[in-house]
């Protein structure tokens, strides 16, 4: 009983994790004032990198690195598109995720000569914290994950304290909330959204990564299926603030665990599948009920 | 970056002033961004195919055989209508610059209510087939219509509503497809097939081309009249020229997103009862998302920038390119995913068009 509560709440954490890792590229872009709505494709970019990597150089770490740079070098376009040539961020984002679908496919064709899904034999996926399985509580939850879902909230932390109360997360925020103010001080403006947006890649890659080689080890055409999508939702939800990111993201988590749950007793996977989505949608109108006599419709 | 001051004699200086003016008028005719990003496009394209190690021009050239060969006109055709009308649903938004990302949800639910209403009503042709294509406006168009007072009431963008309610619709009919209407002892997941007197009208013996084409083209005229001849249509192009401007002038912001996003969700129904209604008469699990309507036409509505005029000229392309896609693997050994990645490239080449109007700015400011 006791190991089945704690089984749902890894099950939990691992369906969060690379939410959380989007979903802080999300927020950090929303923090520099860039709307960035192309996690989706970097994501699954991060993904294919990632196994990619992990087979050429045999290596899981060598995978999620490789993730972690061609990610950041593909964020470039929509970096300095938005942040340099003032082009529309949402725009780019719908062409870059398209063409993340259509060049994974297309190098899943060129380079491993298959298509759907790749895994080859001795695919490395990257290593389960086994050495905490004695561990009472924390044994239960992390031994069977990778280093990477501590660190995703870790890492939100520190991201979210820095921005709070360092002057170069002070900076940072200026250049959202008042870019006139913010460059008026001398911070460039289009510097920070770029290396921001960047930065955003790189987590996008470690999300794509912790997917394809750590909750699996495979990757699959689309296989992000929307997870980037529930990401941006998430940074909506916390209005950009990384800090209770985790509280959303392990909203998504629960709903996507309970649906594995819900599949194992029955459910038909057609609709447990569509729950996060409808859940999602749900939270956002409950939390945003509150504002709706301020909303007016210009600002829409 | 900036170019340095000009310092030239007067006469010659003013023969190239003239002749920059022509440059830079031939660079602002409306046709250059589209051309040049598709050129563009393809370009980027065939290094991509060297890079693979494959003949970039084998593969071009397949792509347009296999397309525009007579013996698949016919096929090549119904592809054409059903991006358009898939354009239609991004474009009618994009109008007054709100996106359209749920193209599929509203896509299936306009299959289901067709295939619903053509099987289970005894009713002859000609009211049924009409009945059925305006039930699945109506339902697709009130499931698009959801997404705009969620945005004028909660601030939730419809690009970000779209989204999350479209896999939710696509999940529900899978569902229904799967179980409660599916065909019995199918191994595949699909209803029974249309009885005779629901399938669109044949147009002469051809086997893809359909009625049901027609009026795709018709609800594009439509398009084309409301936007250019009728006060709603300026409404959306002031709004979208100009949010605050448009409020400010009195144009009712929510009403309008209602309206648009209804509309677009209508024609989004109608592509998916034309193609139920089509060969093989049936809805099919994953048949209607799977050949990337949405996207295309999506691509085909942003190269346009949304102007009804264009849109058919644009589909052009994205038909040429997901027909000819499956060609161009046979014959030239090039995966049909390039056709995904050519889309995603012209669309983030023409958003990053902006860098002309910057160098411009700069060097006019110079």
């Amino acid at each position: 009983m006791h190991v089945f509560e704690l089984g749902f709440v890894a099950a939990v954490l691992l369906a969060a994790t690379p939410i959380l890792y989007a979903a802080l590229a999300g927020a950090i872009s929303a923090q520099v004032g860039v709307f960035n709505i192309a996690l989706e494709g970097q994501m699954l970019w991060g993904a294919f990198a990632a196994v990619a990597g992990s087979y050429y150089t045999g290596s899981a770490w060598g995978g999620v690195l490789t993730a972690l740079v061609s990610t950041a070098l593909f964020s470039v376009v929509l970096a300095v598109g938005a942040a340099r040539w003032h082009a529309d961020p949402i725009i780019i984002a719908i062409g870059t995720n398209l063409l993340a679908i259509g060049l994974t496919g297309f190098l899943l064709r060129v380079l491993f000569d298959t298509s759907g899904s790749f895994s080859p034999r001795g695919l490395e996926g990257l290593p389960k914290m086994a050495f905490l399985a004695d561990v009472p509580v924390i044994g239960p939850i992390f031994a069977g994950q990778t280093a990477l879902v501590p660190l995703a909230f870790v890492l939100i932390v520190a991201v979210g304290l820095w921005l709070k109360r360092s002057a170069g997360g002070l900076r940072l925020r200026g250049v959202g909330e008042h870019p006139d103010a913010a460059a008026a001080l001398g911070v460039s403006v289009a510097s920070y959204q770029t290396w921001v947006t960047i930065a955003g890649g790189a987590l996008c890659g470690i999300a794509g990564a912790q997917l394809a080689l750590g909750n699996v080890t495979v990757f699959t055409e689309n296989m992000t299926a929307g997870r980037g999508w529930i990401a941006v939702a998430a940074v909506m939800l916390v209005a950009g603030r990384p800090l209770w990111l985790p509280v959303a993201c392990l909203g998504f988590g629960a709903a996507e665990a309970l649906g594995f749950r819900l599949q194992g007793i029955g459910a038909p996977q057609q609709l447990t599948d569509a729950a996060p989505y409808a859940i999602t949608l749900l939270v956002l109108v409950a939390t945003r009920i509150r504002f709706a006599k301020r909303a007016s419709l210009t600002t829409t | 970056m900036t170019a340095p001051p000009e310092t030239t004699s007067a006469a010659p200086a003013k023969a190239s002033s003239r002749g920059r003016r022509l440059a830079t008028a031939a660079l602002r005719h409306p046709a250059v961004v589209p051309i040049g990003a598709v050129v563009l496009a393809l370009l980027i394209g065939a290094v991509i195919i060297l890079a693979a190690g494959l003949d970039p021009i084998t593969a071009y050239t397949a792509v347009i055989q296999n397309s525009l060969d007579p013996g698949q006109l016919d096929y090549t055709f119904s592809v054409w209508a059903f991006i358009c009308g898939m354009a239609l649903a991004a474009a009618i938004p994009l109008r007054m610059g709100e996106f359209n990302l749920g193209g599929n949800g509203q896509l299936v639910l306009g299959g289901l209510t067709a295939t619903v209403i053509a099987s289970s009503l005894p009713l002859p042709s000609i009211v049924l087939i009409p009945l059925a294509v305006i039930g699945a406006a109506i339902v697709a168009g009130a499931f698009g219509a959801i997404s705009a007072p969620l945005a004028t009431r909660f601030g939730i963008p419809i690009i970000i509503s779209t989204l999350l309610l479209s896999p939710v619709a696509v999940a529900v009919v899978s569902y229904l497809v799967r179980f409660p209407l599916g065909e019995a002892g199918s191994a595949v997941a699909q209803t029974t097939r249309l009885p005779e007197g629901a399938r669109m009208w044949a147009l002469g013996d051809l086997s893809y081309s359909n009625a049901g084409l027609i009026i795709i083209v018709l609800l594009m005229v439509v398009f084309w009249v409301v936007d250019s001849r009728t006060a709603v249509g300026f409404e959306l192009r002031v709004v979208g020229a100009n949010r605050r401007f448009g409020a400010y002038g009195g144009v009712r912001v929510g009403r309008l997103a209602l309206g648009a996003m209804a509309a677009a969700g209508a024609a989004a129904g109608v592509v998916g009862a034309v193609i139920v209604m089509s060969s093989p008469f049936r809805l099919i699990d994953g048949a209607l998302i799977s050949p990337g309507y949405t996207f295309a036409g999506l691509a085909a509505a942003l190269l346009a920038g949304g102007r009804p005029a264009l849109i058919p000229v644009t589909a052009i392309l994205f038909t040429i390119l997901q027909v000819g896609g499956a060609g161009m693997e046979r014959s030239a050994d090039v995966p049909r995913q390039l056709s995904d990645v050519l889309q995603g490239v012209v669309i983030v080449v023409l958003a990053l068009r902006t860098v002309l109007d910057q160098r411009r700015t700069e060097r006019s400011s110079a």
